[in-house]
């Protein structure tokens, strides 16, 4: 039984023009001590997906379907029971750590306060922990570091007490809602270096969102690409980059850098490429989402929703075309 | 850049001032303050000349005026018979030395006729303000934290209404219903007709009262108080209650309040330490705002419930064109209001630098 | 390429006031004061200034808000006095609006002495106690609606500078204004054509917010006899003839409602207005 079963999840939220799906019958599973990384452009419903484990939608936001938790359903707790499981069971770190943490409260409170809420440790006891964490993800001089608030930090040593903040009550499922998007090139690196020694140490299940494929390519087992709020296509890591079948993946893969150079003519280019922006909530085309911007939609692609189709035990995508096909090819070059 | 030579004495000063410390910024706040007073009595002093008002015939009776040796004499007697500008700089002038210049209509000191009705508005609208802070508060946080639902809903309503309420229209119903209906209120002024007012030391009724150790004379200045305030503060609870939810709400949707909700926090746990703190900073500002309005907002209030005070002061003033009592009080009242923005700003800075570096 | 790391902007659409219950129930009280005012003669049950009932009749089915101390029929009065505290507000909005917004235009767009100067004034009338100088106006004017209006708009048209002059120094750093500036065609009045959607939106719902505002500051000072005279039935006025007769509740109390629901049905309005545009203009709004 994996740690987390998430069955048909369909998040709808208040927009101006009436509600709307941000994330729309979506399944997948994360198993114990796996690493799944959920990728895709913004607004494709990657925060909204790991908001609704958490039951913490914004205001008006309602999710339907079923998330199995370490063997319980969760989505319809209580409030009550809600809380016993965020931060102790499922811990989430925010994209943005100029602004996740309180500006007003020490790292002390902010370590410790769901800790002794949680564990209804001592004080002490919960600063020794914390004293601990910080030494674990690396912050020097931690008793300081205790005294000082969020402000007097840089960027990516932020994300580093973010993380120990989410690690404080030993959580089996962390969430990281693009741990380093919002931090310099060098700083992503330490974080990334960070997340593959925990991944060493702890037997954590971790939720990477990111909508850089870079940084999953060695730190994640599966892959999960999302669009419009649907999943386009999952796989190994090693398959997903190596082999994408959907067009959609095929062009996230061709715009990261150092990839471009790889397309074999100025053609093959152009029809890897990804014109356009994704679709704002409310707007989502009908059929496949992507059929818009996709260079081999059919007429299918436009009405009808696409059925999974599985490549493998492990890999399958949404796309009645499935155009990078062995098939496919074969007919390609005829 | 071309640096300039240290020796300039101004541009230090300049330095100085614009500088990023403390003592700098108090300084450069007092100096404003200081200029935006001064600007309060340019502009009153040059609106009021502007119209075409006049004052001699506003303060003399219909014979007086007709005889022009005693309107020569009056105009000589308050400085009318200056050129403006000459008037204007004689005013300031006089202002350095704390003279306030002499009322028309009273033809007492300024200074001493403020000193008179201030303390009156001062009482109630120190009263108000503390039950606008306490109720509206607690509506505001009530209101954000039930937002959309039923609880939220009706104190959106109330507060709403709170702000459209005419002043001396709620004044007139409360006191015809406490006073007249219910017999629960004493009746119009400070105290009970003939009653001695305790020796002045503050000119705050309740506050002299208690210093003389009169206990009867505070009972009955808190009974005479209580329906003026509550009126006063109405108004002011709708726009706290308003600002406060607003504020909560802005807080609510930052994302160190969702990291702390996925924490698992006990729901008052997140709003009382992550909320309230900064939503608190920002009504600070207002609450500081809101005071000042309450001694504007005396006027009407006042008129009704014959509370002498700095409103009914200023209502024989406009009247009587007695151009000096119109300064005063627009003075004093802009000075109040200055004074706390300055206060808040400061305040401000001393609260939380944290939130400062955050932004 | 368009892997778009970029944050696009999340453009909330304006959620239509029309789904807020409040700003229908605003609306449908302005519909009914408007169709009151028009058809006043017609709808009144008598002439507001004729002295032919009784003196301070209590409510009645003959006079359902009774009568005051010159035998008039008050729900007649009343009603008239939509006529005059309607329009009154509404132009006093629109002078105030007008005179505040070119103020903040010729700050925004002068930008720095011109610009330090104009704002410190504004700050000056914001410490301004509103109503003391709105009184001395009009009483040095003379007690008559119009002036009160004069007198009001000096006191109410800083709001709007101080938000004009803030949309105009955003919209400097929007690239459509760059580019027409690098064109070298920024005149004040290019800056104003470009601009207008722009400023128009808030500048519309700051005036429907202060509608109310107006109101209640004109009713004041006509209450304080420094407004509207008699005979005319303006509702202020009509609230100071029920102070100096408190024991006859009637007198007082009907034409206040009249205040309240009107200042009532503009706040609900002017904040539904508020909610719906995008929030950074709405806190702009609002401080
Ligand atoms: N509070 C909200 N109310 C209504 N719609 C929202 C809200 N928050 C986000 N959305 C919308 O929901 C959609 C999905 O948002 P989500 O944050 O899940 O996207 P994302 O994949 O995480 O994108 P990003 O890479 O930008 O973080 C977006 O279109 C977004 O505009
Ligand atoms: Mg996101």
């Amino acid at each position: 039984m994996d740690l987390l079963t998430v069955k048909n999840l369909t998040v709808t939220l208040a927009t101006g023009r009436g509600d709307a799906a941000a994330v729309r019958d979506l399944s997948f599973t994360v198993g114990h001590g796996e690493f799944l990384g959920i990728a895709g452009e913004s607004g494709s419903g990657k925060t909204m997906t790991a908001l609704s484990l958490l039951g913490l939608l914004p205001h008006k936001g309602r999710a339907t379907g079923s998330i199995n938790f370490d063997g319980r359903e969760i989505l319809t707790s209580s409030k009550r029971e809600y809380r016993d499981l965020r931060g102790k069971e499922i811990a989430m770190i925010f994209q943005d750590p100029m602004t996740s943490l309180h500006p007003m409260l020490t790292v002390e409170v902010q370590l410790t306060e769901h800790l002794r809420h949680h564990r209804k440790v001592s004080k002490d006891a919960a600063r020794q922990s914390a004293l601990e964490l910080l030494s674990t993800v690396k912050i020097p001089d931690p008793e300081a570091a205790l005294r000082a608030h969020p402000s007097q930090f840089s960027g990516g040593m932020r994300q580093r007490i973010a993380i120990a903040m989410a690690l404080a009550c030993e959580p089996k499922l962390l969430i990281a809602d693009e741990p380093t998007t919002a931090l310099d090139v060098t700083v992503q690196a330490g974080i990334l270096k960070l997340l593959h020694q925990l991944r060493k140490e702890r037997n954590l299940s971790v939720m990477v969102i990111t909508h850089d494929l870079g940084v999953l390519s060695s730190l994640t087992d599966r892959i999960m690409i999302m669009y419009a709020g649907s999943e386009v296509e999952t796989g190994l890591t090693s398959d997903l980059l190596q082999r994408p079948r959907h067009p959609y993946t095929k062009g996230l893969i061709a715009a990261l850098p150092g990839h471009t150079n790889d397309a074999k003519s100025s053609q093959t280019k152009r029809l890897l490429s990804i014109e356009g922006m994704p679709p704002e909530l409310g707007n989502f085309p009908s059929g496949c989402a992507f059929h818009t911007r996709c260079n081999y939609a059919i007429a299918a692609c436009k009405s009808e929703l696409p059925e999974s189709i599985q490549i493998s035990d492990s890999h399958r995508i949404f796309c009645p075309v499935d155009p990078f096909s062995a098939k496919a090819s074969i007919e390609g070059a005829k | 850049m071309r640096t300039k030579p240290v020796s300039d004495e101004k541009s230090q000063r300049k330095r100085f001032l614009s500088g990023n410390g403390f003592v700098p910024f108090i300084l450069r706040r007092l100096l404003t303050s200081v200029l935006l007073v001064f600007g309060v009595t340019f502009i009153s002093f040059s609106i009021t000349q502007l119209v075409p008002g006049d004052p001699v015939a506003a303060n003399l009776g219909q014979s007086a005026y007709s005889d022009p040796k005693i309107v020569a004499a009056f105009k000589v007697q308050f400085g009318l018979d200056k050129p403006v500008p000459v008037q204007y700089v004689k005013y300031v002038s006089k202002l350095l030395h704390g003279d306030l210049g002499i009322s028309l209509s009273s033809k007492r000191p300024v200074l001493d006729d403020l000193k008179e009705y201030f303390p009156a508005t001062l009482e109630i609208a120190l009263v108000a303000v503390f039950l606008a802070l306490v109720v509206g508060l607690l509506l505001g946080i009530i209101s954000a934290v039930t937002r959309d639902r039923l609880p939220d809903q009706i104190i959106r309503v109330f507060s709403l209404t709170g702000v459209s309420m005419p002043a001396f229209w709620t004044a007139l119903t409360a006191f015809y219903l406490f006073f007249f209906v219910l017999g629960w209120a004493p009746g119009t002024g400070r105290l009970a007709p003939g009653a001695d007012p305790p020796p002045t030391v503050t000119g705050l009724y309740t506050v002299d009262s208690l210093i003389a150790g009169d206990f009867s004379t505070f009972k009955q200045a808190v009974a005479y108080l209580l329906l003026p305030a509550i009126v006063l503060a109405i108004y002011a609870i709708g726009v706290l209650t308003r600002f406060t939810r607003a504020s909560m709400l802005e807080i609510l949707g930052n994302d160190y309040v969702r990291a702390a909700r996925a924490k698992g926090l006990p729901e008052i746990t997140v709003i009382r330490r992550h909320v309230l703190r900064p939503a608190l900073l920002s009504i600070i500002t207002v609450a500081g705002v809101a005071f000042s309005s309450l001694l504007a907002g005396s006027v009407l209030v006042e008129n009704v419930f014959s509370w002498p005070g700095l409103g009914q002061y200023a209502y024989r003033a406009a009247v009587g064109l007695d151009l000096p009592g119109i300064m005063g009080v627009s003075m004093v009242v802009a000075t109040v209001y200055i004074t706390m923005n300055l206060i808040v700003d400061i305040l401000y800075r001393v609260i939380d630098p944290q939130m400062r570096d955050a932004s | 390429m368009t892997m778009v790391t970029k944050k696009m902007k999340k453009s909330k659409n304006s959620n239509s006031i029309w789904r807020q219950p409040l700003a229908v129930v605003g609306i449908g009280i302005i519909v009914i004061w408007t169709l009151l005012a028009i058809f006043a003669p017609w709808i009144a049950p008598y002439n507001p200034n004729a002295q032919d009932a009784a003196k301070f009749l209590a409510p009645s089915a003959a006079h359902w808000m009774g009568t005051d101390e010159l035998n008039r029929d008050i729900l007649s009065r009343v009603i008239f006095g939509a006529r005059i505290s309607l329009p009154y507000s509404l132009l006093l909005v629109a002078l105030s609006a007008t005179l505040g917004s070119i103020v903040g235009a010729i700050s925004g767009y002068a930008g720095g002495k011109i610009d330090s100067f104009l704002m410190r004034v504004t700050d000056v009338f914001f410490a301004f106690p509103g109503i003391v100088l709105a009184m001395a106006v009009a009483a040095a004017l003379g007690p008559q609606i119009r002036n009160a209006v004069i007198a009001i708009t000096i006191v109410a048209w800083p709001v709007y500078a101080r938000l004009v002059r803030g949309l105009i120094l955003n919209a400097k750093q929007n690239d459509y204004v760059t580019a027409s500036s690098l064109l070298g065609s920024s005149s004040l009045r290019t800056l104003i054509v470009d601009l207008r959607p722009n400023l128009s939106g808030p500048v519309f719902v700051l005036a429907a917010l202060e509608v109310g505002n107006a109101l209640l500051l004109l009713s004041g000072l006509s209450f304080l006899g420094l407004g509207a005279q008699p005979p005319a039935s303006e509702w202020g006025s009509m609230v100071s003839l029920g102070a100096e007769n408190f024991d006859r509740w009637w007198v007082g109390l009907f034409p206040g409602l009249a205040i309240l629901t009107a200042v009532l049905a503009f706040t609900f309005i002017g904040d539904a207005l508020r909610d719906a545009m995008d929030p950074r203009t709405a806190k702009a709004l609002r401080d």
